[in-house]
């Protein structure tokens, strides 16, 4: 399989915790939300305006400049019915498009097994952080997870690069060996093979990344950066993943909340103008997401697992503007005091694959799911 | 027990006889001048039985079970009272939240992981591990890890006991109860879920009741449930306790497999004990799990055991010891099919992580690294208290992804090559008393002898060889210990790289 840099990348940003829609995208002209929100209430003056009727949190501008430039769609109301609004098993559902029974395979690592079939290429979908997001866990399906990619590979802690090279050799040949010793064998055979050409593919890629800008000095932005410059050096990558939390603000969530969206905003920021200074961002959306979003009213210093959620779909030919309906916030419209999602996220899961992936969403969500088009081809 | 003993123990080398003197239990000498070491398998078969039993051992304590002899090492094991159980205490005051890490999963693996590490009943905590794979019960839904944690100190207390007493525990443990969702089974509106998995994964397997089967056991279960909780703001989690609700129990007449009467619940779990395919299906998770690899249970069903004979002798021994699980467990040890299965089964993550960390004798007691050390096995895809499902995990090759493969050897190569964690340093120093001056071919073999004794394909040793032969013969003399040293916690990484290496 021939890949080009035209073919259509999807960035993964997932906000874990439980991101607090009410305070990200603010009605403004609705009393409910000063009324629910006597600890924790944006002022008006400090709102950042982007249309009639939503404001977006303090912290965020490079969000509100990206939105205001089309670059954004903002996807109101996001979620699914009978949420059990527990942290692991609502991203478990998120992961595996699986919110009655336990999935088992990750909606992503599904994808990629559709974008390469053949296994041609062990960096099709990389993670970036510790461990493998159950969204991209598939059997079959190879995924590179880099903790830090200017350190990633086998042996790493083999300091002298000539003797970790010879080491590498020695564990290409072991592990290349037709040993006739059964399935397991040969299936770890080729796991650790493709583990190797996949830190071989991706450890070029800091070598050749050139870039002006100063990214900002936090977790989420070093993420990016990698994200940017292995998408930069045309590794055929078509699903990268990341993550950036802790949004789960039970307690204290005025500073909390302002400096994870600041970190979150100014990373954005700095990835997309990274990419567009090398001609690279045509073919990426990002895609950010939270696994549920808080209670409409606040505990005092902060607030408690809810439902509904906001989702974001960045990138220059999304088509930005706002999706879905905002959910009622008055009292008799709410459940168990959150608010009601109207979109369900496999929808929006089935809009990325279909029109932009390019791949059949159903068998994937296991289901017709839909959403409005905030996302064409990528045609 | 064992400690400070001072004998000759008799090793045999190649062609000679010669007589190591031990001086305490941790220096050898060699007395005559031959060069390489060969391992008796009697030390290899304790290896081996340690590391299924427990999570390995150091050479020491091998050495002293060798001279105890097998039975006797496998009695012991089943003997955990003969030594202390683990000092809690420190662990609280050191890492307190790691008592009640509430719904956070860290500190909860945390409290697990010290356990593991640090016990002196290996075979006890191994039991725990193998219980919590077959009643997995997960902190995503429970979101509680201070009952989980009571769950497995349950599991702890009587998993080498009796089965029975174990699903009665499990029929009454909160935890449980919230998980599979009995508190939602009533008299007017029955819940299945635990009823179905009751029979399903912790007791006889699909195909052995009916659909109908699993509607009169969950009636059975009817009122079993967890008292009011109250809400967790703003004075934190209170805890659940079991309650028996007589006015929710659906007292009247059922027919479960086969039997009618006005069953309860601990009728149904007699009734169960009752049936061949429940000392079967234990009898099977067993091997699977101390043995040989089987597939997942969901095909077990349809795909008959490895080894039908091994699995139908323990299961009938459970059945006669009345469902006691140490006759068991000693009948299992002491078979051949067991002793011939050394390497038939990928070491699972909490297996590669502890046993690492034990062999180089890193991360003892409540050091300050316990709780990010505790989240290495969910970076290899084993989130203990948190199995993806209530059917455990997916074992054996599934074990192994790109992602985990990575993982377990930069995890293991990592620390078998620092020469200054101290079991690496005895490794090194036991292979450097073998000789003064060495063949690459003897590093090799002695790296392969500290490692297990692992067996490695031919292919596989001609690349370690050739990758020692690049530097030529090592001296262990004073100036070149350092620079050996190096060479050999290289070869150990390597070792620790390879495919057989993933096997336990």
């Amino acid at each position: 399989m021939v890949t080009t840099e035209k073919d259509p990348v999807i960035v993964i940003l997932q906000l874990t915790g439980g991101n607090d829609y009410f305070n990200t995208i603010i009605p403004y002209n609705d009393g409910n939300y000063y009324d629910n929100r006597p600890g924790l209430k944006i002022p008006q003056e400090d709102m950042l305006t982007i249309d009639e009727e939503f404001a977006m949190h303090p912290s965020m501008g490079p969000m509100g400049d990206i939105y205001k430039r089309g670059d954004m769609a903002i996807i109101h109301g996001v979620g699914y019915a009978n949420s059990p609004r527990s942290h692991f098993r609502s991203m478990d559902i998120w992961h595996t498009a699986e919110p009655d029974k336990v999935g088992t395979e990750g909606w992503l690592g599904r994808a990629v097994r559709e974008l390469d079939p053949n296994s041609e290429n062990p960096v099709t979908a990389v993670n970036i952080g510790q461990g493998l997001p159950r969204a991209l866990v598939t059997p079959g399906v190879s995924v590179a997870s880099v903790a830090d990619l200017s350190n990633y590979g086998l042996l790493t802690s083999v300091e002298q690069d000539m003797v970790r090279e010879k080491m590498l050799t020695r564990f290409s040949n072991m592990y290349g060996a037709a040993l006739g010793s059964g399935q397991v064998m040969d299936y770890l055979g080729q796991t650790g093979i493709d583990a190797l050409k996949g830190a071989d593919i991706l450890k070029v890629a800091p070598d050749i990344y050139e870039s002006t800008i100063e990214y900002a000095d936090s977790p989420i932005a070093k993420s990016l950066r990698d994200v940017a410059t292995i998408h930069k050096a045309e590794l055929g990558t078509r699903v990268f993943y990341t993550q950036h939390g802790s949004f789960d603000t039970h307690a204290a969530q005025a500073p909390a909340h302002a400096q994870l969206w600041q970190e979150v905003s100014v990373a954005i920021q700095d990835f997309w103008d990274d990419l567009r200074e090398g001609g690279k961002d045509e073919n990426v959306v990002m895609f950010l997401f939270s696994e549920f979003g808080r209670r409409v009213r606040d505990n005092g210093s902060g607030t408690d697992h809810g439902a509904a959620g906001v989702s974001f779909v960045i990138g220059p030919r999304g088509n930005g503007g706002m999706y879905s309906r905002y959910p009622e916030t008055r009292a008799e419209a709410l459940e168990q005091g959150d608010l009601v999602p109207n979109q369900d996220f496999r929808g929006v899961y089935s809009t990325i694959l279909e029109n932009w992936l390019e791949v059949e969403a159903a068998p994937i969500v296991n289901g017709t799911f839909s959403s409005e088009n905030f996302l064409s081809s990528s045609n | 027990m064992m400690r400070s003993f001072s004998q000759q123990i008799p090793i045999i080398l190649k062609g000679d006889v010669h007589v190591l003197v031990a001086f305490g239990i941790d220096t050898y000498k060699s007395v005559a001048g031959r060069k390489e070491m060969t391992v008796t398998t009697d030390t290899a078969l304790i290896s081996h039985l340690m590391r299924r039993a427990g999570f390995g051992a150091a050479h020491e304590e091998i050495e002293a079970y060798a001279e105890m002899g097998y039975e006797a090492t496998v009695e012991k094991l089943l003997d955990p009272e003969s030594e202390p159980a683990v000092d809690k205490y420190s662990l609280m005051r050191r890492h307190p939240i790691t008592e009640v890490p509430g719904g956070a999963s860290g500190p909860g693996q945390a409290n697990w992981l010290y356990f593991m590490l640090n016990t002196k009943r290996p075979l006890q905590e191994k039991m725990t591990l193998f219980w919590h794979h077959v009643f997995a019960t997960g902190n995503a839904k429970v979101d509680n890890c201070n009952h989980l944690l009571d769950q497995i100190s349950m599991l702890r207390e009587e998993g080498m006991g009796n089965y029975r007493t174990m699903l009665l525990n499990l029929a009454r443990d909160p935890a449980m109860i919230f998980w599979l969702d009995n508190n939602e089974n009533h008299k007017n509106a029955p819940n299945e879920n635990w009823g179905r998995e009751l029979l399903e994964l912790f007791s006889l397997g699909v195909g052995n009741y009916t659909e109908t089967d699993v509607f009169e056991c969950s009636r059975a279960f009817t009122g079993w449930t967890i008292g009011a909780k109250m809400p967790r703001y703003p004075y934190g989690r209170h805890p659940w306790t079991f309650e028996f609700r007589a006015e929710d129990h659906d007292y009247s007449e059922k027919t479960f497999l086969g039997r009618t009467g006005n069953f309860d619940g601990e009728d149904i779990i007699d009734i169960i004990l009752d049936q061949k395919a429940c000392s079967q299906f234990i009898a099977r998770h067993l091997y699977s799990f101390f043995v040989e690899d089987e597939p997942q249970v969901p095909a077990w069903n349809i795909e008959e055991p490895r080894n039908p004979e091994a699995v139908s002798y323990l299961a009938d021994l459970l059945v006669e010891s009345g469902y006691e699980i140490k006759p068991v467990l000693r009948a299992l040890f002491n078979s051949n099919f067991f002793k011939d299965s050394a390497y038939k089964r990928v070491k699972s993550p909490v297996e590669v992580v502890v046993g690492t960390l034990r062999l180089v004798e890193d991360v003892k007691g409540a050091d300050p690294r316990l709780e990010s050390t505790a989240r290495e096995p969910g970076y290899m895809g084993q989130d203990i208290l948190d199995p993806p499902s209530v059917e455990g995990w997916h074992t054996g090759r599934e074990w192994i992804n790109s992602g985990a493969l990575v993982k377990r050897v930069n995890f293991v190569s990592d620390r078998m090559s620092d020469p200054e964690l101290p079991g690496v340093k005895k490794i090194i120093a036991r292979i450097a008393d073998t000789a003064e001056s060495m063949s690459p071919e003897a590093l090799v073999e002695s790296c392969l002898d500290e490692m297990g004794p692992l067996p490695v394909k031919h292919e596989t040793r001609e690349e370690l060889v050739s990758h020692a032969r690049e530097q030529g013969d090592l001296s262990w003399d004073n100036n070149s210990y350092r620079e050996s040293a190096v060479r050999a916690g290289e070869m150990l990484a390597l070792i620790a790289s390879t495919r057989e290496y993933q096997f336990g």
